[in-house]
């Protein structure tokens, strides 16, 4: 808990061209754990090709980001966050409960138990139902339940509150508050206008 | 947090789920046969030219049905986000996809040596030979599927990759049909093999070491 406490999750100068096209140019950002950034802007603003970045899975035109003070390269950065992007990352013709074992062997065990994080999102009892008999509401959940599960400091998150009723929205909001509360951070993009009591949230729009 | 339970999870996972859509297995195994049968109905009543080729169809057959099974390695992961999770995963990359790789000739690699010596006995191939053509699939069947997931790990971020991947692939596929091919040959006419195999192995190995480190890179490139 103490690597928690002293993390920053930083981005300087960050810039991405798509097509001949300047998505953004010279963003910075700063995280410290407890806070959440909150990214805004039009759709093709480049949020989600920003998140993208933050993850590795595309470089950034210019620009560098640090974890705890080192290049994302050189620190504990992937064994520290978790990742719900607009592909659920659930596999439908494995159970509930595989899904999740999976997730769990690619990452090390984290706060919650499998059937404490299934019981979190509303899912409990689920376990040995295939993943294709779950409506896409509960899908998502499943897949923010792998946020539980593992040990993760950092939540990056695109969109998590898609095809969710409100009481997903609310419950979702509730995990993001507690997790912010044990020293976590989150980025996150929403269209949905968030409500996190108590939590330092900052915006950075893109557009 | 242990690399060998991670890769064991994901061979694990894979095998689960080539059981759940069982076409994965059958689709090649089929086709190998099929195409192995074609072959005595083209040519006709001629036993002696079909024994003397039989090494070559069932080799050719073999580099077909692996290629034709390649599409299905990281597909459905690239699909459906599982592959970007694979990707985030603090181990490295290049094992979980070796552990892939080995899922899928468990499922598509394994089963080509079990019918083999079957379609061998149906082509005339003399009976001392089939060990040899054994032991030459069971080497050179996993280099097709090493070498060909960096194939399919480059063209994965394609709509439309099939005919770009066997074009890629099927020249890097030649070293081993010739080694292999020629084995089973020479082995048909009572001749030591030991060099043919003894570069298979080598080939297997330096397969095994090298294949996974592109193939991990193509994948990111193919996810951004």
């Amino acid at each position: 808990m103490q690597a928690k406490s002293t993390c920053t999750f930083k981005g300087a100068g960050l810039s991405c061209i798509r097509d001949d096209r300047v998505l953004f140019e010279e963003l910075a950002f700063e995280l410290v754990s407890g806070q959440v950034l909150l990214l805004e802007g039009k759709n093709g603003s480049g949020k989600t090709s920003l998140l993208r970045i933050l993850c590795g899975f595309r470089e950034p035109d210019s620009g560098a980001i640090y974890w705890c003070g080192d290049t994302v390269k050189d620190s504990l950065f992937y064994a520290q966050m978790a990742y719900v992007g607009h592909l659920d990352g659930i596999k439908k013709e494995l159970t509930v409960l595989e899904n999740l074992k999976m997730s769990l062997a690619l990452s090390s065990p984290g706060q919650y138990s499998i059937h404490a994080a299934l019981a979190k999102v509303h899912l409990a009892g689920y376990d040995d139902v295939l993943v294709q008999a779950l409506s896409a509401g509960q899908k998502r959940r499943l897949s923010l339940a792998r946020l539980l599960i593992t040990e993760n400091v950092l939540w990056i998150l695109d969109e998590p509150f898609t095809s969710l009723d409100k009481q997903g929205i609310a419950l979702i909001e509730t995990l993001m508050i507690e997790h912010c509360a044990n020293g976590g951070m989150i980025v996150l993009t929403s269209h949905h206008d968030i409500d996190l009591h108590g939590v330092d949230v900052r915006r950075t729009n893109l557009s | 947090m242990s690399l060998s339970r991670a890769f064991f999870a994901v061979i694990r996972r894979d095998l689960v789920l080539a059981l759940r859509r069982r076409s994965e297995i059958a689709n090649p195994l089929l086709f190998f046969i099929l195409v192995i049968t074609l072959f005595p109905l083209g040519i006709g009543a001629q036993p002696h030219l079909l024994q003397a080729i039989a090494p070559g169809i069932i080799w050719v057959s073999a580099l077909l049905a692996a290629m034709l099974s390649l599409d299905s390695l990281f597909r459905s992961d690239f699909d459906d986000g599982s592959l970007e999770q694979i990707l985030l995963s603090p181990h490295p990359t290049s094992v979980l996809v070796l552990a892939k790789i080995v899922a899928h000739w468990l499922v598509t690699g394994l089963p080509l040596l079990i019918v083999a010596p079957l379609l061998a006995v149906f082509l005339g191939m003399p009976n001392h030979a089939l060990g040899v053509l054994l032991l030459t699939l069971l080497l050179g069947t996993p280099v097709l599927s090493l070498i060909g997931a960096i194939g399919v790990a480059l063209t994965v971020g394609l709509r439309r990759g099939g005919m770009i991947l066997s074009l890629l692939v099927l020249p890097l596929y030649v070293p081993v049909l010739i080694f292999a091919g020629n084995a089973v040959q020479m082995a048909g006419g009572g001749l030591p093999v030991d060099a043919q195999i003894n570069i298979l192995i080598a080939i297997l190995l330096m397969a095994l070491v090298l294949a996974p480190l592109p193939v991990a890179a193509a994948l990111k490139m193919s996810i951004n």
